[in-house]
Formats: C-alpha cells, structure tokens, sequence
C-alpha cells in the first residue's frame, strides 16, 4: 500500500505541490494526468526518492522516505520519459547492473533476468547493445531496469511517449503484465492511453488533486456538477456571446459558424438547461437544435483543468 | 562494499570500453615519458638518486594533471546524458555512490602510476638507488594522486556539464600547486599556513626524496577525505532542492 499524506515542495520562494493526499493499493495501475506544471513530475521525483518532499509524507508498505530513504528506494522502480540507460551496454549487461544497483545478488538477478525479459519482451534482443536499439526497445529496456529487483511500485513517466502505434500496442500488454506483479503508476498526457489501461486515475491541477477515482466515477461526477450540450443557433455572434456570458450557470463555452449557423458548445453547472432556452429565446436567438453531449474522459479533464469562465 | 566496488567497477569498464580513458592514458604516457627523456635523463651527466627524483617530480605532475580529464565524468556525464537517475534512485547511500566512483578514479592513476614503472626500473638497474626509494616516491604518487582524484570527483558532483567539472578541479588543482608562491608573498601567520597547502614544494617533496613523511601522508589523506565529504554533501543537497 503506497500512502501519500499532505504532500507539499517548494522550489525556492515557488510552489509546486501542495497538501497532496492519496493512497494506491496493492497491484493497481493507476493514471496520473495533469497540464504541464501541475505538479506531475514533482511528485513523481518525490515518489521516486530523487526529491525530499518540504512537507507530508510518503510511505511505502510502511517504510517511510524521509526515514528510511534507502529502504524506500529499494521498493520502487522508475522509468523517467527519457529512459536512463548506458548505450554501450548490452540490454542483458545492463538489466543485470540495475538489479545488482538495487541490492540483489549477482545469483539472484541470473535467476530473475529470464522472467523480466520476457515481461518486457526483449528475450530476442538481450545481447544486442542498447546504443544499436530502436526508441521502443530502449523503453523496454528502461523497463526492465525499473523492475528487476522486483519493487512494490513502479513508476512510469509518459512511457508511450515517441511510440509507434504498434509499439504502443505492445507497451500496453507490458504495462498489463506488470500489474499482475507490482503497483503500476503511469504519467501521461495522452488520456486514451490513461483510460485504456488504468484502474483508477489521479488528476493533478495547480498542484493539487483536483479528481481521483475511476474513470466512470470521475466522469459521473462530473456529469452530476453539469451538463455539456451542443446548440445549433441562428442569430449573430455578438448576441449569442453576450447572452452566454449573462447567465451564471453557463460555465464555459466555445463558438464557432458552421453554414450560416453558430454551433455552440456550453458547459452548464447544474442541470439549468430551461433556463438557457428561455434566455436565449429572449434575446432573439433561434434554436434550431440541442443535443446533450456524452461525457468523456477527455471533456472532464478540460473542466477540471480549465480556469472558471473562460470561453 | 559491495555497492561501492559495483560503481567502481562499471566507471572503470566505461573507461576501457571508450576511447577516452585510453586516449587520456596514451597522452599521459606519452607527456610523462618525453618529459623523463628531456628533463629527468637529460644530456649532463646526473647521480641515479637525481634522476630519481626528478622521475618522482614529472611523474607525480603528470598523474595531478590526468585525474582532471579523468574524473570530469564521474558525475557530470552522467547528469549530462540523465542516467543519474539510475544512481540517485537507487538504494545506495549517497557516500557509496560518491567512493564508488572516486573509486574508479583512483584505479584509473594507479594503472597510469603502473605503467611508468619501467622509468624507476631502469634508473634501479643501472644506478644506485634503493628499492625503498622507489616505494616511497610510488606511494608518494598515489596519494597526490588521490587528493586530485577526490578533487575531481567533487568538482564533477557539483557540475551540470564536463567541461565545467574539468574547469573547477583545474582551477582547485591549480590554487595547491601554486600556494608556494603565493606563501612568498605574505606574512605571518598566513605565510605558514598557505605553505602547508602546496602540493608540491612541501607535501610532496619528501616523498620525491625518499622519505616518508607523516605529516604529507595525513595532509593529502585529509584533502582526500575533505574532498569526497563535500562531493557527498552536494548530492545530499540536490535531494532537497
């Protein structure tokens, strides 16, 4: 069980994480996103044991960072979006120094070194050097060095980052695999990546958790603070946007012309749709259609991630 | 131990393993060895003891000057090319890294103080010199060698890139060297104490004559461990950061 309570760091007089709570259980693979500058790689450089947090804690199994940093360490696997790896090592050479690094006996990493390579599916490339390899394989490989030592978490940062499609096919079965064996933690920005082999999700913003949970919880609950809905409307711009703006439900919205129609895409807090047509019927506006929008993961993201009234 | 030998080990194969660590051994080699011809045999006749001495100079020169290119990768390569994650995530405590790596350096100057022994043994076969001589001035040597190593590998620590690391181990290097000039130049009490620092004119000179002197070996001991404390202080320091 991985606990994070109040987790808090400073760089200098700025803040980049603050009060941060969660808690990941055992063998879940769980989605970090956020924008850039929300936090994410501070927080993944804490969970990692590269950064001493300026509050809160972090504890792993119980084994605390701050008290017990090297024992932490132990436990974790980290592969950063650029994968650390010594090019003029063979793949096997080099898997077989990280398990070493990480406290294992040369015995112990032989007998380990057959599994992880087929996990990583890299049996077939293990005495080539890693300088020679193509991107996706140097990720496997960054892989492989993360969990020789059998950890109880790790971390991965934007791991299909610079993938082929069919390389991002094969790290998906990797990453699958590996939550059959340990906790799994994924950053990325691509959310379909995150919705398609994620448990449960952790949305960072202004370094704070602004969601956490599954995909469908995440998704109803933002579906239960509001709606989004498409409108086709005739009328002029200026009207359609000075009406939006004058009603307090409307949370965000967007305009664009589409064959001499403005379609409209709005954001309501609550449920206040009657409330819309009517102000919109008021300022003369006709409605020509409205369809309520399906939610996904990457319309809640955008709401959770973008700032209060913007159109 | 066993972590630090593991660094040790793999800083030493990436030296052998590239052109670097064999380009820097060749050139040493080929400095010290010229400079032994030239200055050491030169061409007016000298006592064995002499040309000993001067071997023990140039040599011990010439290790001071290769630990820089040595050990300005140490660190600084390795933030360069970001496998310092690799070492900081690991469960190794930041002064094994830190012995780990100097470790490799050392090894390095060894290897180097090693393959100028055939200078020493022809002086030994053909003049009148004692085999402790020899030991003294080697062990002379390894420890100079050991103050610059540890300068290096501190300087590296504390650089972003290599070139920078070489610079600062350079100029560190340089402020020990020439301290005997400069204690010319003052008074007391600083005279005293800026003359205790130079490598060479003070430190090193008894074990270039032959004589083990305790004073020098506790002096470059503790430059050594001054040296790696500071290096393992400015990895702790970036965890805080």
């Amino acid at each position: 069980m991985i606990v994070v309570e109040g987790l808090t760091h400073w760089y200098g007089d700025r803040r980049a994480i603050e009060g941060i709570d969660f808690k990941i259980a055992r063998n879940e693979i769980v989605g970090f996103l956020g924008l850039n500058g929300a936090g994410k790689s501070t927080t993944l450089k804490i969970l990692a044991g590269l950064l001493v947090p300026s509050r809160g804690s972090v504890s792993i199994d119980g084994v605390d960072l701050v008290q017990a940093g090297e024992t932490f360490r132990s436990r974790i696997g980290y592969l950063p979006e650029d994968p650390p790896l010594y090019r003029e090592m063979t793949v096997r050479e080099f898997v077989q120094f990280c398990g070493q690094l990480k406290g294992m006996a040369a015995s112990e990493v032989s007998q380990r070194l057959p599994d992880v390579l087929n996990i990583c599916q890299l049996a077939h490339v293990a005495d080539r050097v890693i300088g020679e390899l193509s991107h996706g394989y140097k990720k496997r490989v960054g892989i492989a060095q993360a969990i020789i030592h059998k950890p109880s978490m790790v971390i991965l940062d934007e791991p299909i980052s610079g993938l082929d499609p069919r390389q991002i096919v094969e790290m998906r079965q990797v990453v699958r695999n590996l939550g059959k064996h340990c906790t799994v933690l994924i950053s990325s920005h691509i959310l379909a990546e995150i919705s398609e082999t994620c448990d449960r999700i952790l949305v960072l913003h202004g370094g704070k958790v602004a969601a956490e949970g599954t995909e469908q919880e995440i998704i109803h609950r933002s579906q239960s603070k509001g709606t989004r809905l498409t409108l086709s409307l005739r009328g002029t711009n200026a009207q359609v946007e000075q009406t939006l703006k004058s009603l307090p439900a409307v949370q965000s919205f967007s305009l664009t012309e589409e064959m001499g129609t403005i379609k409209a895409h709005i954001y309501l807090l609550g449920d206040e749709r009657e409330a819309l047509v009517a102000a919109l019927v008021g300022a003369g506006l006709g409605i020509r259609r409205m369809v309520e929008d399906e939610t996904e993961l990457e319309q809640v993201f955008l709401g959770l991630t973008t700032p209060t009234g913007s159109a | 131990m066993r972590g630090i030998l593991l660094i040790a080990r793999r800083d030493f194969a990436a030296y052998v393993n590239t052109y670097w660590g064999w380009a820097i051994l060749a050139l040493s080699l080929l400095i010290d060895g010229v400079l032994f011809l030239v200055l050491g045999l030169g061409k007016a006749p000298k006592l064995s003891a002499e040309v000993l001495q001067q071997f023990f100079y140039l040599t011990g020169g010439v290790s001071l000057i290769a630990s820089i290119p040595v050990t300005m990768r140490l660190f600084a390569e390795e933030r360069q090319t970001g496998t310092i994650v690799l070492l900081e995530s690991s469960p190794l405590s930041d002064r094994q890294l830190v012995l780990g790596k100097y470790l490799s350096g050392m090894i390095f100057v060894l290897v180097f103080a090693a393959c100028t022994s055939y200078m020493p043994a022809l002086i030994f076969v053909n003049g009148k010199i004692g085999l402790d001589e020899i030991v003294v001035g080697y062990l002379g040597i390894g420890l100079m060698g050991s103050a610059g190593v540890a300068i290096g590998t501190w300087a590296s620590a504390i650089s972003r890139n290599q070139i920078f690391a070489a610079v600062v181990g350079a100029a560190v290097v340089a402020a020990f060297v020439v301290c005997w000039m400069l204690s010319k130049q003052v008074d007391a009490p600083f005279k005293g104490l800026i003359s205790y620092l130079a490598f060479f004119d003070r430190q090193f000179q008894p074990f270039q004559q032959g004589q083990l002197s305790s004073e020098s070996v506790t002096y470059f001991i503790s430059v050594t461990f001054a040296f790696l404390l500071m290096a393992t202080q400015s990895l702790s320091a970036r965890r805080w950061r």
